[in-house]
């Protein structure tokens, strides 16, 4: 029973993880991305065009390692144009990143509901829904030994290689962000983009890398909610306000992708801990579902009370730099 | 201005310079031009995915927008609300503070009439009934924005985050109600409220059943506009605005405007939530303002923050929204067209904003050859 609640609090917590790991990166250098909900809904769909056009092209048996890497890199693909229209709005044309950001979320969940709808008339059928069954059963592969393992096996090693991947990702973001000479200068960008600058420091290009690629990481929590969470099944709106819980996501964990890994089952749990209750009513489920948001508002609120250096937003995070400016 | 690593070291092949001031018929030829780019680049796409003569492809939109009178009518609601809510973003954001809550302002405040109209609609004579509502609705909308503002205020908590995180609790507490107040019960929706009584229910005026939201809309933007550009306060949101240092220098107490700066903006989401249901909808959902607390954010910026060009840019963007629908529909498209539409047109003007703002000298050709 346990092992079972933390097994789906993992499953739901993963393209949360993707999603702040992403954020985090792109915060770091000071672009606030409020464009990642619709980056997330890009790179889902991007994924299940690559898998349908492949699936329905397919006359025998799948290649697995072609079933796996078009999805995969068509994802990427989708979020990375999405990161770099953010950035040349933002970064270039120096234009809000609030603006740009929200823009961007409508435009994302825009091409994500409009292409999920334009599939679903493609293949006749009168289901409201895209089935990528075969796709699905490749991203949904876990270690063949996890069921005879018991707890442990439920616990530990019944996921699939996109949520260990998020796992790795993050801590080598963290990493990264924390030891690495690349690290400190995307920390001083972020913090400080003049001062970046004059230390020699290319603040666009850090930019641009650090939004692109947290874009890109981001998307694969659109992929793995598509291909392994919903079982290949892309219906329209499913994907939901996961994207700004992920944003929320961000700050739960202090800027810190190591700690968004624990954030993320936690949230994961909050979001899905309505069903365990006995006797609970529908409406009374409705106010389990704040749970993520108001755990979030009060982290926020604490973090700014004690304002410890550590653990604050980077310095001039929302902010687009000017040289001409200074 | 990136391109400095390039052969010749001496001058990059361009650079950028800040403009003073720029003549208002250039500003408005830039913007008009994003947007004719906008438009070309929406109609190629559309014209891709459906293969259709794109001249039927406009006239599709301008008959979803205007063709018969009640999508004008339609129109016209729309912008109004949106209008309504972006007027109610602007003060905070003129004192750059990211106010992003206001979907969830007009929601609480919606919800507010709605509880109104549900729990007192058969005690109350309408009279009574309909200033309760409207107080009530005003009084949630800017209780909603005050608790981040005294978060801000108090221990300068991020405003975009928790006014962010706002918006889902009132979307939550909305669902929470229509499931309890759900008719029938355990549909999960309110349905149509007094439907047979009409109590609670803005009157009708002119035989137009969206001419009084219009109308207190259109009063909102005069006042709105007056209160920015004449009054003290609107003076001290600018200063706090520009600088909060300078703010107070000048004496004035940031907490003080930061605070009843948002309690006004929260009030007048309040009066779109209370309009979006006692003057349109007359039911309640969590989809009520229906994502307009973020539009209103771009409406608002695309406008610089003027009042009356909102009613311009809320109309260029439900515009194109009500017609790219019709597109949809008559194209066989999915709805979310629209959305992809909308996104399009707003990277467009955002993007032209830089080059209102800055202006690109080339290298000087006849210096080169020297």
């Amino acid at each position: 029973m346990i092992a079972t609640f933390i097994h789906r609090a993992v499953m739901q917590g993963i393209p949360l993880l993707f999603g702040s790991t992403g954020e985090i990166i792109t915060e770091k250098s000071g672009n606030l991305n409020l464009g990642i909900p619709g980056i997330m809904y890009v790179g889902g769909i991007s994924g299940v065009i690559g898998a349908f056009l492949y699936e329905h092209n397919l006359a025998g048996d799948p290649n697995p390692f072609l079933i796996i890497a078009i999805p995969l890199l068509s994802s990427l693909l989708g979020s990375l144009v999405m990161g770099l229209i953010y950035c040349f709005l933002t970064v270039t044309l120096r234009a809000n990143q609030n603006v740009t950001g929200l823009a961007l979320t409508t435009f994302g969940v825009g091409i994500g509901n409009f292409f999920g709808g334009s599939l679903i008339k493609l293949v006749d059928t009168d289901m409201p829904s895209i089935t990528l069954s075969k796709t699905s059963s490749y991203f949904s592969k876990t270690f063949p030994f996890a069921d005879n393992l018991g707890w442990f096996g439920e616990i530990f090693l019944s996921y699939s290689f996109l949520a260990y991947s998020a796992i790795i990702i993050a801590l080598l973001a963290s990493y990264i962000i924390k030891n690495t000479r690349a690290g400190l200068n995307l920390r001083a960008v972020g913090e400080n983009p003049a001062t970046a600058d004059a230390a020699g420091i290319n603040v666009n290009r850090y930019k641009y890398f650090a939004t692109c690629i947290g874009s890109m990481v981001a998307g694969l929590g659109g992929l793995y909610y598509v291909m392994d969470y919903a079982c290949g099944i892309w219906s329209n709106d499913a994907f939901g306000d996961r994207g700004w819980l992920a944003i929320a996501l961000v700050i739960f964990a202090v800027w810190r992708p190591n700690i968004s890994i624990i954030g993320s089952i936690l949230f994961g749990g909050l979001f899905i801990i309505h069903n365990y209750f006995e006797n609970l009513g529908m409406s009374a489920q409705e106010l389990f579902k704040m749970a993520p948001y108001i755990v979030t508002l009060i982290v926020l609120i604490i973090v700014s009370m004690r304002n410890k250096k550590e653990n604050q937003p980077p310095e001039s995070l929302g902010l687009s730099y000017f040289r001409e400016e200074r | 201005m990136m391109k400095q690593k390039e052969a010749n070291p001496r001058e990059p092949i361009f650079h950028i310079v800040k403009r003073d001031a720029i003549v208002w018929w250039k500003a408005w030829l830039i913007r008009a031009a994003a947007i004719v780019a906008a438009l070309l680049v929406s109609a190629v796409l559309t014209v891709f995915l459906t293969g259709e003569n794109p001249l039927d492809v406009f006239s599709s939109l301008i008959d979803g927008a205007i063709g018969t009178s009640r999508r004008f009518w339609f129109l016209i609601q729309n912008t109004a609300m949106l209008l309504c809510v972006a007027l109610a973003v602007t003060p905070a954001f003129k004192m750059k503070f990211w106010n992003i809550g206001a979907e969830g302002q007009a929601l609480i405040g919606g919800m507010a009439t709605a509880a109104c109209m549900i729990q007192l609609g058969d005690k109350l004579p309408y009279g009574v009934l309909l200033p309760l509502m409207f107080i009530a609705s005003v009084l949630a909308g800017s209780i909603w924005a005050l608790i981040p503002a005294l978060f801000k205020a108090k221990w300068n908590t991020n405003e975009t985050l928790f006014t962010l995180m706002m918006n889902y609790i009132a979307i939550q507490i909305v669902s929470f109600f229509a499931s309890e107040w759900a008719v029938p019960k355990g549909s999960g929706k309110i349905g149509v409220i007094n439907g047979d009584t009409q109590a609670g229910w803005l009157p009708v005026i002119g035989n137009q059943k969206y001419l009084l939201s219009v109308i207190t809309v259109a009063v909102i933007t005069v006042i709105m506009y007056i209160y920015l550009k004449y009054s003290k306060q609107g003076y001290e949101i600018s200063v706090v605005g520009e600088s909060q240092n300078t703010a107070r220098y000048v004496g004035i107490s940031v907490k003080k405007v930061i605070i009843r700066t948002m309690i006004i903006s929260g009030a007048i989401c309040g009066i779109a939530g209370f309009l979006l249901v006692a003057g349109a909808d007359h039911t309640i959902t969590r989809d009520t303002v229906a994502g307009r607390g973020f539009t209103a954010i771009m409406v608002s910026w695309l406008a610089k923050f003027n009042p009356l060009y909102m009613v311009l840019t809320s109309l260029l963007i439900v515009f194109l929204e009500r017609g790219a629908v019709q597109i949809s529909t008559s194209c066989g498209l999915n709805d979310s067209f629209s959305e992809i539409i909308t996104g399009i047109i707003i990277f467009f003007i955002i993007g032209c904003e830089f080059f209102l703002n800055y202006s690109i000298k080339f290298r000087d050709k006849e210096a080169d050859k020297q």
